[in-house]
């Protein structure tokens, strides 16, 4: 089994009286694939914030290549190689694509800006796009600026929260070919509603129910799971 | 390039206007220059920032009063006080920055503004050493600033368009730094900015001193040129001044605070020559450009015809 990067233990967090996260064991094993699925409102978001240090936890450990992070401001946390993408189109609306992702580049520390701005883009498909105004992107582009800007970060763990939402689906292949490509150096955890591309990326997936963890484990498995299709597929199934 | 043409091409209207104007007007221009380092200042905070501060004539007095009270008490020379009170802007802008930014919007106006009139009051209660209400006034001897003497309006002009170049410099490598960009990340999106890794708080006292760096050069040169400290740039009002230069001039352009600066001045000037109620008629101004401007000048004319302009 490969080393375990990102790790948290009996995590919780609650607002007001509502348990979002509750009490959920975690681990992500370096280079791979990790999806994280589960109805809306499971707490998804809320978990990975606590990973990332957006918001901090009530109760429970986190843990980043063997070191505890569970106090460690959010922006420490990036420093040290923990990435996230916004499920909340979350970018630089008044300046250009450039300066979006040169950002990214300069806090990791880029030596050429030009060149790392130009990597990054390049792997989204928008390097012809640099000069233009973010704000006035598609909602697509959007997104994609969004992930250029974790990639240009150059992160150890990188954790997108429903990238594909509002993609076309042309551009969803691109995006899962992209994803892959990352591993296994950098580690993905990926929270995606589109079956098709968690089945397709995933190695392991963690189904969140309720803000607890209701299944954990391959593809196959999850897919196999009683508890999962009554809580998730289920419902989708239903909606589609 | 075309911007390097663009200030430098100022500049030479600058000392050009210093000949052909009359006394009278060759002096204002000067004081419009030291006026513009400040609000150059300011501008680093707000219009590049978003750090809307209601207390930047704390940061000007603390380099008028650094400055002029070094040379009037210490017999400081004039060129060590006008650094000092460059620093003394800078450090009173860590001191005030250390607990200010502990708020944002609402609060920090108004946690910088009670600073600032702790910082006033200050000054009027210490009138023994301050000069208080009445200030004081410099005399000859205390500006003479290597080998010029400020007394007299060319050399006056000369070291305030020194200075006004320094600053100008200064703000253009700024802003085209790596550390402009992250300033107009912060205006743009903090929570982005943290998740990129960079440390709001840090972030923001580092430009918080810049600008408090240029606020007390400006109040330094403007004791040394103008020869008097007084209690009233501690005021209020020379925390909106400043505020009103950027707002007409056009927040986050490097010019903007020269340009509105100069328009304020004299419209001050005329307003006031008119009817004792001159706020009234910078009011109505003010009015006018949120209507038909709101990005002031050279805001809307870098939207809609010099997007280059820095
Ligand atoms: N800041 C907050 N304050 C109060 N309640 C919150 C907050 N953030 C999330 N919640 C609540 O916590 C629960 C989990 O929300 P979360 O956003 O983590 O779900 P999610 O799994 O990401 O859902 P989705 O698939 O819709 O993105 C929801 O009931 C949500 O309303
Ligand atoms: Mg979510």
């Amino acid at each position: 089994m490969a080393a375990v990067i990102l790790s948290a233990t009996g995590i919780s967090k609650s607002f007001g009286g509502l348990c979002a996260v509750d009490g959920v064991d975690f681990a992500l094993e370096a280079g791979e694939i990790h999806a994280l699925i589960g109805p809306n409102g499971a707490g998804k978001t809320t978990f990975v914030s606590l990973l990332s240090g957006r918001i901090t936890p009530d109760r429970g450990q986190i843990t980043l290549g063997g070191e505890e992070i569970t106090r460690l401001p959010a922006h420490q946390r990036v420093r040290e190689g923990i990435a996230y993408t916004f499920q909340i189109t979350s970018i630089y609306p008044g300046l250009s694509v450039f300066d979006n992702v040169a950002l990214a580049a300069q806090a990791h520390g880029a030596k050429d800006l030009h060149a790392a701005v130009q990597a990054a883009l390049q792997r989204v498909n928008m390097a012809d796009l640099a000069a233009q105004q973010a704000a006035t992107l598609s909602y697509g582009h959007q997104r994609l600026l969004e992930v250029a800007m974790g990639l240009a970060l150059k992160p150890r763990v990188l954790i997108l929260d429903e990238p594909t939402q509002g993609l076309a689906s042309g551009e969803i292949a691109g995006f899962v070919a992209l994803v892959r490509s990352l591993v296994p150096e950098t580690t993905v955890l990926l929270i995606e509603h589109n079956m098709d591309v968690v089945m397709d990326l995933a190695q392991r997936i963690t189904v969140l129910n309720h803000g607890q963890v209701l299944a954990r484990g391959t593809a196959t498995e999850i897919r196999a799971n009683r508890a999962v299709q009554a809580a998730y597929l289920g419902v989708e199934d239903a909606e589609g | 390039m075309k911007s390097v043409a663009l200030h430098l091409g100022v500049l030479v209207l600058l000392v050009v206007a210093q000949f052909l104007l009359p006394s009278y007007h060759a002096n204002n221009l000067s004081r419009i220059l030291v006026l513009a380092v400040f609000a150059m200042g300011y501008n680093i905070a707000f219009g590049y920032s978003g750090l809307l501060s209601l207390g930047h004539a704390l940061l000007f007095a603390a380099g008028m009063y650094g400055a002029g009270m070094l040379v009037h008490h210490a017999g400081t020379a004039a060129l060590l006080a006008l650094l000092i009170g460059t620093l003394a802007g800078g450090i009173m802008a860590t001191l005030v920055g250390l607990l200010a930014l502990r708020t944002a919007g609402v609060s920090f106006m108004i946690v910088t503004l009670m600073f600032a009139q702790v910082g006033f009051l200050t000054i009027l209660y210490f009138n023994g050493v301050t000069g208080g209400d009445e200030g004081i006034a410099l005399t000859a001897p205390e500006r003479q600033f290597i080998g010029l003497d400020l007394t007299q309006d060319a050399p006056r002009f000369w070291v305030a368009l020194v200075l006004f170049v320094i600053a100008l410099a200064a703000n253009l490598a700024l802003v085209r730094s790596r550390f402009g960009r992250v300033m107009l990340a912060m205006r743009e999106n903090e929570e982005r900015s943290r998740m990129l890794g960079f440390n709001p708080y840090v972030v923001k006292l580092q430009i918080l001193v810049i600008s408090g760096l240029f606020s007390g050069a400006a109040g330094a040169a403007y004791a040394l040129l103008f020869g008097y400290i007084g209690g009233s740039f501690a005021s209020v009002q020379y925390s909106i001044l400043p505020m009103l230069y950027v707002l007409l001039g056009g927040a986050a352009t490097v010019l903007g605070p020269l340009l509105g600066a100069g328009l304020m001045f004299y419209l001050i000037d005329f307003a006031s020559g008119l009817t004792s109620a001159y706020l009234m008629v910078v009011g109505a101004a003010l009015v006018a450009l949120v209507l038909f401007a709101p990005k002031g000048i050279l805001g809307t004319i870098r939207e809609r015809w010099l997007p280059w302009l820095p």
